[in-house]
């Protein structure tokens, strides 16, 4: 790794701390309640909202009714997602007069945008309405990102309180986060986007002259391009703040008028980590000791770092074969990157997009080598828990910090517990199935993906390298994160509703559990602690809480990574042919 | 710990835990742990596959899969076998227990009267409420309480201690337990319970394990065990089409054999502690009945684990029973033989030990000895509730013993008082935590006898081992708080309840559990029973009345309250174990990867060797390398199954760090070793 890539990357890090600690504070105050600011000034929109929902934000719900009003508002924007890309011929906004989205892809999307995934097996220009894009997508992206919110808040209220029934209120969690967070960062990130030359306009699109005139397929002349234009800045914004990825112009954050400059690379890269990195810290306030906060973000970065040291590292090398072709290998492994960002930046946004599970890309993951491949693929199915999703992450960490809990605690002679809460049999089941039904998801789609027909029809690159693909696609689904590792024709009924199903399970079947075991935790008594008692915040437990992850990572999937970017990077490197 | 009492000889439980191995097979019992269930379908699949390349074409040479399915089933039997074992010390008890049970005869009264009208009935049929007369050489037909008479009564076969007890009604000398014997004298016994629910049919079905229910702890742990099995299920069984997969693309190889993925999710699936989770639970259940306690579930040994506040009895627990006299301080002008003597004589008749240690006191240190009064005209003046003076009158003298206030009130209806040097003394000993004892005779004070409450020895530092680990220790006591401040002092205890009444005692134990600790103590009495029963351990004296006994979730045999201590041992010591081997076993995984991966898919991408880390001799002998260590180590940790992990008095994070490095580093390490040296061994004899 070069000087450069090694100071891209710790200044990434100390600016993303730096800011996740004022916001980390920040959040927990409006999870809590609490008056703020901006508080003051959206507070009549807040309660209106409330007035014209009928909704009393003070009436506590147990997580049954939580689950009921998460699950029912879900399914509500799904089935409005659906609607509008079914109906959208019908509707307005549809000035180049798309006709209706198909059902397997119209259920593929509304799913994926319910669950904060944005798998995109559509191409966006060409499939969806500017009213689908803007009601169904956008509101998705910001509400998709506030449900993984409250269901962190219930859940570290339930670890707060003893003896409780009631843990929230969802509406509320649910407008709170929305205005209060994912809004005002937007605005904000929108801005400073937009001022170093992303593209925010209502103007149609633009023709240009081309510098070089082109030739066309049928051998015709070309001199002019049309450039698509639209109100990109502030969609952008939330698609990376709310680890939503789902892009503006179809290639993502390569499009120079998506990210044009490195200084917008920075701050697309760090809004992907900023808030599941600040929840962290808001935890830590909400169950009164920021030292569990700091542990929790400590051993997302023990996981992080190494895995990006070795992507950085990664896409610094240039293929033995391709050095043998006279290829420069200073610049490293630069197909398929933009040479705006180099290798470094790629490595770092690609590292960070599938950490958190945001799936926004500036480079094609499919064209990095084996092993740089393989850290986006193994930090999805790690459980999107490294970050992970705004709110989902970290909820899935704690899950983890349960487990490990579990496992080691039971060493120092006590029943084990998590922030004195004693952890029985009842949360080791809901932990059990919140690991479970990811793992499932991947392998079974995988291996029902390249046993059927179906399912290797749309594998382009044949070989070890289709099977990757194919392993990153259903990694991608059933973890919501939305990344592609391209080369998969992912628009195909088969492929439109497996992955749909395993987004499903991906997120609801984890929701689900979580609240249950809020609502279990919420009602038990806390244990004080004392020196009997195995502390959380330690640089060993942050080590444990690490290891867990890993190895739990690791023992599901090294039989099927090792058939594919494994085998992929020892071919490549090795003797054998 | 105690030394065992019962110790059966360990041949014939080693050969019957090795044919029970067999009998436990019953794949309707195997079903119960999920973990091995699998193991044993996974030994019968590749039996079938071995079977199936014996007399035709197999999917590898039937040397191979007869190999692998060999050690599968050594696997299931060895966690069998451990679990045997574990049951056999229980089962041979049980079995002396059973003796003791049958064919009682009872003699059920009409009426609570010696000589009422008697019928023979059998032990079986007695109810509760029954009176049975029972005289000397009889055994005692079922629990319940002494009504009326006393005498001399053999528990051995209920506590394998062969000092007789004295049993007598009234009091809390009054439980007596089915199966023992009465030696001597005669007593009339109300029955407690009905049959099949006595303390002997409970011991019984402890010890034989037959009603063990799995503990909280032990339920979590099986949901993730079972939870970890099916992530492995998933992964193994998924690699087959994965292989097709890869076999079609490349055109070379061939799919992976079902005997490898066999091997393989037996290897990863967390069979060490599969195997050994219920030796652990029952071996930890006879530590307990090795040191003489009965727990009523394992749920209860479980709590003892967890406890992190323990209520002590001062009196038996923290001293030694009772005060003693310690010295004689005579008031201004008295010589100290004449108090010496004034005291010895009032406490002539006064058998309580406090009244013997003055008797004992003034013998060995004042040189006076024990006079018989028999035929003197002593008229003894016994200790009442009213007057709490004791004492004698003898030859016109007026001896009398007891506390200040008593004394002095004594003293001023004679028209005399406590001289302020006496008072001054009293003073000093209730400040130093003794207890003064003023003895005066006619209307003057003599002097002050000094009791003292005996600190047992070793009892400090076990304290402080305590605090170590986050146990606070609560001394109760009915002492003033003067008193029990001293001692809590000298005794190291963290904090004490002073003039306890069993409210207060049950309002302790409430404010505790109310801030979420978990709450231990000893008791016998019939008042202790509600703050027993709302303990979360609560261990009961067998001395003690049916009342607590039945309050408590524990009773100690040997009636030392101490015990508590190595009851809260022993289940921390049951969950360490358990969270050990779990460590250890999870942790064995990464290296079995290494080791079959490789060979798994040596065939269709050879590549892959370079993962091969052990350098292995060949595909199968890594296989088989990789299945029996998985087998051995089961073996290899029996005796620490059984015997459980050390528990060390080292806060929490020293001993995560410990037992993190031990059982996670080494079981990170250990099976890279052992598959190597095994993979070395039957290449060298030419197994594989």
């Amino acid at each position: 790794m070069t000087a450069h890539a090694l100071l891209q990357c710790g200044v990434y890090v100390v600016v993303l701390v730096a800011l996740a600690v004022p916001l980390g504070g920040y959040c927990a105050r409006v999870l809590g309640g609490e008056a703020t600011l901006v508080q003051r000034l959206l507070g009549p929109l807040e309660r209106g909202l409330y007035r014209a929902a009928g909704v009393r934000p003070d009436d506590e719900m147990d997580w049954r009714d939580y689950t009921g009003a998460v699950l029912w508002f879900n399914l509500f924007g799904l089935l409005v997602v659906y609607g509008l890309q079914r109906l959208q011929h019908l509707l307005p906004l549809n000035p180049q007069e798309l006709g209706p989205v198909a059902p397997d892809l119209a259920f593929n999307t509304a799913v994926s945008f319910a669950s904060n995934t944005n798998w995109q097996a559509y191409g966006g220009e060409t499939t969806l309405s500017y009213l689908t894009q803007m009601v169904g997508l956008t509101t998705q992206n910001f509400v998709s990102a506030a449900t993984g919110i409250a269901v962190l808040a219930a859940l570290a209220r339930a670890f707060s309180r003893r003896r409780a029934e009631t843990i929230g209120n969802f509406w509320a969690d649910l407008v709170r986060s929305t205005l209060y967070i994912l809004l005002p960062l937007s605005l904000v990130l929108a801005v400073a986007l937009a001022a170093d030359g992303v593209v925010q306009t209502f103007a149609p699109a633009a023709e240009v002259e081309l510098m070089r005139a082109a030739t066309g397929p049928e051998g015709q002349v070309i001199t002019q391009q049309t450039i698509p234009l639209g109100p990109g800045a502030s969609q952008i914004a939330i698609k990376q703040l709310g680890t939503n990825g789902g892009g503006f112009y179809n290639i993502n954050s390569a499009h120079p008028l998506e990210n044009p400059t490195p200084l917008t690379n920075v701050l697309e890269c760090l809004a992907i980590l900023l808030i599941p990195a600040a929840l962290c810290l808001s935890f830590g306030k909400i169950v009164a000791d920021r030292r569990q906060g700091w542990a929790v973000l400590g051993a997302m970065f023990a996981i992080f770092l190494p895995l990006l040291g070795l992507c950085v590292w990664s896409e610094g090398q240039l293929a033995p074969q391709l050095v043998e072709l006279g290829v420069d290998p200073s610049a490293g492994n630069l197909e398929g990157k933009e040479v705006r960002f180099g290798a470094a930046a790629s490595a770092l946004w690609a590292t960070a997009t599938t950490a958190a599970s945001n799936g926004s890309v500036n480079a094609m993951h499919d064209s990095f080598n084996p092993l740089g491949g393989l850290v986006p693929m193994w930090l999805m199915q790690v459980g999107e828990v490294v970050f992970g999703g705004v709110g989902s992450g970290l909820y899935g960490m704690l899950v983890f910090a349960i487990l490990a809990v579990f496992l080691a605690g039971l060493m120092v002679g006590r029943t084990p517990e998590y922030l004195g809460k004693k952890i029985e049999a009842f949360e080791v089941k809901m932990a059990a199935l919140v690991i479970l039904l990811p793992s499932a998801g991947v392998l079974v789609g995988t291996a029902i993906a390249v046993a059927s027909e179906a399912g290797r029809a749309g594998i382009s690159n044949p070989g070890i390298h289709g099977f990757s693909e194919v392993l990153y696609g259903f990694s991608s689904a059933s973890n919501n994160n939305g990344s592609a590792f391209a080369g998969l024709g992912a628009n195909s009924f088969f492929y439109n509703l497996a992955l749909g199903l395993c987004m499903l399970i991906g997120r609801y079947g984890i929701i689900v559990p979580v609240l249950a075991l809020a609502g279990a935790l919420a009602r038990k008594q806390t244990v004080p602690p004392g020196p009997g008692t195995m502390p959380t915040h330690t640089p060993l437990f942050v080590f444990l809480l690490a290891a867990i992850v890993v190895l739990v990572g690791a023992l599901t999937f090294v039989p099927a990574l090792a058939l594919g970017p494994i085998v992929e990077h020892l071919q490549m490197t090795g003797a054998h042919p | 710990m105690h030394s065992p009492k019962h110790k059966p000889a360990r041949g014939p439980i080693i050969r019957r835990a090795a044919i029970e191995a067999f009998t436990k097979l019953d794949p309707r019992r195997m079903v119960r742990n999920p973990v091995m269930f699998v193991v044993e379908v996974g030994s019968v699949l590749t039996t079938i596959l071995a079977a199936q390349a014996l007399v035709g074409e197999g999917e590898a040479s039937f040397g191979f899969i007869a190999g692998v399915a060999v050690w599968l089933w050594f696997t299931v039997l060895f966690a069998n076998f451990a679990e045997a074992l574990a049951e056999g010390r229980g089962k041979a008890q049980a079995e002396s227990l059973r003796k003791a049970r049958q064919h009682v005869q009872a003699r059920r009264l009409s009426e609570r009267d010696r000589h009422a009208r008697a019928e023979q009935v059998p032990a079986a049929q007695l109810r509760r409420g029954d009176l049975v007369l029972v005289i000397a050489g009889d055994t005692i037909p079922g629990d319940g309480d002494v009504v009326e008479g006393i005498a001399s009564v053999d528990e051995s076969a209920v506590t394998g201690e062969s000092a007789p007890v004295i049993r007598e009604s009234g009091g809390d000398r009054s439980a007596v337990t089915g199966g023992t014997r009465v030696l001597s004298d005669w007593i009339i016994v109300e029955i407690r319970s009905n049959p099949g629910e006595t303390f002997l049919d409970r011991m019984i079905a402890m010890v034989e394990g037959a009603k063990r229910k799995k503990t909280p702890n032990e339920i979590a742990l099986d949901i993730l065990l079972a939870g970890l099995s099916l992530v492995f299920l998933l992964a193994c069984a998924t690699l087959y089409p994965f292989s097709l997969y890869a076999l079609e693309t490349r055109g070379q190889g061939a799919p992976v054999p079902i005997t490898v993925l066999v091997a393989l999710l037996v290897c990863l699936i967390p069979t060490t502690i599969g195997g050994l989770l219920s030796a652990i639970g029952i071996a930890g259940m006879d530590r307990l009945i090795r040191v003489n306690v009965i727990a009523t579930s394992g749920r209860a040994v479980e709590a003892a684990g967890d406890v992190d506040v323990l209520l002590l009895d001062k009196t038996g627990t923290i001293t030694i029973g009772n005060r003693q006299a310690v010295e004689l301080l005579p008031a201004a002008g008295v010589k100290v033989e004449a108090l010496a003597e004034a005291a010895q004589l009032a406490s002539l008749a006064d058998e309580t030990p406090e009244g013997r240690s003055i008797v004992v006191l003034a013998k060995e240190k004042y040189g006076l000895r024990q006079r018989e009064l028999a035929n003197t005209e002593a008229r003894f003046i016994a200790f009442t509730a009213h007057t709490r003076m004791s004492g004698v009158d003898l030859a016109g003298r007026e001896i009398r013993k007891g506390a200040a206030d008593a004394i002095g009130k004594h003293l001023k209806a004679k028209g005399g008082g406590l001289s302020p040097d006496i008072q001054a003394l009293v003073q000093t000993i209730a400040k130093s935590g003794g207890t003064p004892l003023v003895v005066a005779e006619g209307s003057r004070a003599l002097g002050v006898v000094h009791l003292k409450d005996i600190v047992k020895g070793g009892i400090r530092e076990r304290f402080a081992e305590f605090r170590r680990i986050g146990i606070e220790t609560i001394m109760i006591t009915g002492d003033n708080p003067q008193t029990a401040g001293a001692i809590a002092a000298e005794a190291g205890v963290d904090s004490f309840q002073a003039e306890a009444t069993p409210e207060t005692k049950l309002a302790l134990i409430r404010g505790k559990q109310a801030a979420g600790h978990l709450v231990a103590m000893t008791g016998d009495g019939t008042n202790d029973a509600p703050a027993l029963a709302q303990a979360d351990v609560a261990v009961a004296m067998n001395t003690g009345t049916q009342a607590a006994k039945e309050a408590g979730n524990m009773v100690d045999l040997d009636s030392d309250p101490t015990k508590l201590l190595d009851i809260v041992e022993i289940g921390k010591q049951m969950l360490m174990t358990r969270g050990a081997l779990t460590t250890f076993s999870v942790a064995n995984d990464v290296a079995k990867y290494f080791a079959i991966i490789p060979a798994a898919f040596a065939g269709t991408y050879p590549d892959l060797r370079a993962l091969d880390l052990m350098r292995l001799h060949s595909p199968q002998s890594a296989v088989l390398a990789a299945v029996i260590f998985n087998a051995i180590i089961i073996i290899l940790l029996v005796p620490i199954a059984l015997r459980g992990v050390k528990v060390r008095p080292h806060p929490a994070a020293a001993l995560l760090r410990r037992n993190l490095l031990v059982f996670g580093l080494g079981g990170l390490v250990a099976p890279f070793i052992g598959i190597k040296l095994i993979d070395l061994v039957i290449t060298t004899i030419g197994v594989a």
